[in-house]
């Protein structure tokens, strides 16, 4: 059974448990995150290894390093979504970014990888939301820059390789209106403010702007707010893949889709990707040195590894003995995530973690940063590629009649 | 201090490049080298050592028939007309670590030289082999590209053939198509006061003379980073259908040649696949997405037929 609503922020931070909010993610004790308690707490599920086998069945390729290695772990209802691709039934996919910088390291990538693979993999459309209107609402920004720092953060998205024929990119500034208000006025209907306080955490003391936020971001969870997409396709399902800070916003959305006659969106969640300095780090734009941007170079990437916390010995000798301490180490968890050959993880693995192995924290650095390196330059390049038409065209009002191809 | 020219043919013996060595006198200039090495070896190259205002570095190495215009190859690079000049003989010695009449693209082995872009001469992939002073102006070695290309690569360099004497047209519509290439960190170099710049192997007799007309170049981004001016060029490989299938061959055969380790050709033709196919289907994306983009820019821009 899904777990209702009343999960209350506010007392978690009281007690020194983890937060977890879309504002916030913090370990307790400074500490690291405990995803079992959290997809407990949350009442999602984690995503076990036969809905990975049943994905590879049904998609004909090998899922994406993203499921094998764990990184999206957890979901809402994503069996019915494959019960449902299974019976020739199509979903579309959600996805978004709150732009509130211009730098973008490879933690915010990650969600956009990995939607691309699903675009490609199930032949599926997708809308990406930027949330320019949220940033000018909890940040320092004029409206116009939060509108520029949403079409500068489109070009990196665009580069992230997706498709135009099957992608539709808006901006809240531009875009909020018509049917798509419509749909935040019903779900707004539908969400008390002293429900709205339980889930997200706003007090007396914040603007209403903020308090009607959650409408905005729940709105693109029903086709019927895209026309121009779906028209007559009302009962067409929808899949969220996001990092699972942002569970609150679609449990009230699940909550109340029923209530409008709507399906309930699904969910594919990730875990949070460390800052270079360890899991209790924050990855955070004023320290350069705690993420690897899209804008580093070579050289950039190759100190930045070197600096990064180790889980390996300062000894030789006690790292033959003992191995790596894998949980710690940075660069290994960076490789992880990010090397493609599980064989050649695997091996790694083994010659740095356990003891006697032949590898020690050296190469483990100079292979993730060859990884990383080469996933930078490539993002950069295809960014190169994106001129100011793309960006029109991804986000113009359009029909998209080849999206289910 | 910097690779010897010993250490060098050592590294091309380990990396199984075929090359040939000729020993002579030291040479200044490719009139004098030519005299030690005939032209039956193989092609003689020029080799210009240029720096750019930004203080970025540059080896251009091309036949030596090639005309390199300064002025377009500054326009090309996204530096303006007169945006590129001889780099001073300090550089010469700070950067690369050879001597005078000595630069050669070997010359990027050293760590010193790693912001130095390279940039060589398409018509050298025609010639038999070509041949380069390796890092001493008393030997020659002669050797083909593919050799070259994978010294390159073990040194972590994309090899960059260039048309030297292409002329494009550079303006706000046209991108300068070298600009890519632009080193995005620029090298301070300890100066020697008053040092005029000195020639180097050879004077490059084409520079200069010819000003063809042409639109100026775009000025590259003020303030903020020295990468941008990179970042401002469309590649071509995604635009154009040639590029394209340039960038598809040249991936190809790069890795057919890396990983080429006489197993069967069907192991060989899973392996390309395998490593060929995420990159290749990005390329593809951005193509189709840039042709889309034009499409819609000239769908939403063009006139109703009048009635």
């Amino acid at each position: 059974m899904e777990q209702s609503l009343p999960y209350d922020n506010r007392i978690d931070s009281e007690s020194s448990e983890q937060v977890v909010n879309p504002w916030e993610v913090s370990a307790k004790d400074g500490g690291k995150i405990d995803y079992d308690k959290l997809i407990d707490k949350f009442g999602c599920k984690r995503l076990e290894e036969s809905l990975i086998d049943r994905v590879e069945r049904l998609t004909g390729r090998q899922p994406h390093k993203f499921l094998r290695r764990g990184v999206f772990f957890a979901h809402r209802d994503f069996n019915e979504i494959l019960d449902a691709y299974e019976s020739g039934e199509r979903f579309y996919l959600y996805t978004g970014r709150g732009p509130s910088s211009e730098a973008l390291h490879l933690g915010h990538l990650i969600p956009f990888m990995f939607t691309k693979y699903l675009q490609e993999a199930f032949k599926v459309p997708l809308v990406i939301q930027l949330t320019d209107d949220e940033k000018f609402m909890w940040k320092n920004l004029t409206v116009e820059e939060s509108e520029r720092l949403a079409r500068e953060n489109a070009r990196d998205i665009i580069a992230c390789g997706f498709d135009v024929t099957k992608t539709f990119i808006f901006s809240d500034f531009d875009h909020v209106g018509g049917a798509f208000y419509k749909n935040m006025v019903k779900v707004s209907k539908c969400v008390t403010l002293n429900k709205a306080k339980g889930i997200f955490g706003f007090s007396g003391e914040d603007h209403i702007g903020k308090l009607s936020f959650p409408a905005v971001q729940a709105a693109p969870s029903f086709p019927s707010s895209f026309p121009h997409l779906f028209p007559g396709m009302d009962k067409l399902r929808c899949l969220i893949p996001c990092a699972i800070d942002q569970d609150p916003y679609f449990r009230m959305t699940r909550d109340v889709a029923p209530r409008l006659g709507y399906s309930k969106p699904a969910l594919i969640e990730s875990s949070f990707f460390p800052a270079l300095q360890g899991e209790n780090g924050k990855m955070s734009a004023s320290d350069p040195n705690s993420a690897i941007y899209v804008t580093d170079t070579a050289k950039d990437i190759k100190n930045k590894i070197n600096k990064a916390k180790s889980g390996g010995h300062q000894f030789s000798v006690d790292q033959r003995e003992l191995g790596a301490d894998l949980e710690k180490d940075i660069p290994f968890k960076y490789l992880s995530v990010f090397l493609e050959n599980d064989s050649e993880l695997e091996l790694v693995r083994k010659e740095y973690g356990e003891k006697k192995g032949s590898m020690d924290s050296g190469n483990v650095k100079k292979r993730v940063t060859e990884v990383l390196t080469e996933i930078v330059e490539r993002h950069r390049r295809a960014r190169a590629a994106v001129t100011d038409e793309m960006v029109e065209a991804f986000m113009a009002v359009r029909p998209l009649p080849s999206m289910f191809e | 201090m910097g690779f010897s020219k010993d250490q060098l043919l050592n590294r091309l013996q380990e990396l199984e490049i075929d090359y040939s060595k000729y020993e002579h006198p030291p040479v200044l200039t490719v009139e004098e080298q030519a005299k030690y090495v005939s032209s039956s070896e193989g092609a003689l190259s020029k080799n210009l050592f240029l720096k750019d205002k930004k203080h970025r570095y540059y080896i251009v190495s091309a036949m030596v028939d090639t005309k390199v215009d300064m002025k377009v190859l500054s326009q090309r690079l996204g530096l303006g007309k007169g945006g590129i000049r001889m780099a001073p003989e300090e550089a010469l010695g700070e950067l690369l670590q050879v001597s005078l009449g000595c630069v050669t693209p070997f010359a990027v082995v050293n760590e010193s030289a790693r912001d130095v872009a390279l940039l060589l001469d398409q018509k050298f992939k025609n010639q038999t082999r070509c041949i380069f002073h390796p890092l001493s102006n008393d030997v020659s070695v002669s050797l083909n590209t593919l050799g070259l290309d994978k010294f390159l690569k073990s040194i972590g360099r994309d090899p960059v053939y260039v048309d030297l004497e292409a002329n494009p047209v550079v303006g706000k519509d046209q991108a300068p198509d070298l600009a890519v290439y632009v080193p995005s960190n620029s090298v301070v170099v300890p100066e020697v006061s008053n040092k005029t710049s000195t020639i180097q192997n050879p004077p490059p007799k084409s520079v200069s003379a010819e000003v063809k007309p042409v639109a100026s170049a775009k000025p590259s981004k003020p303030a903020g980073k020295v990468k941008s001016v990179a970042e401002n060029s469309v590649p071509l490989a995604y635009k154009n259908p040639e590029k394209f299938v340039e960038e598809i061959m040249d991936k190809t055969s790069a890795l057919l040649l890396s990983e080429a380790k006489g197993e069967s050709v069907e192991a060989l033709a899973e392996t390309l696949r395998k490593r060929l196919t995420s990159d290749l289907t990005h390329l593809a994306i951005m193509y189709k997405n840039t042709a889309y983009a034009e499409g819609f820019y000239a769908g939403t821009h063009h006139q109703p037929k009048r009635l």
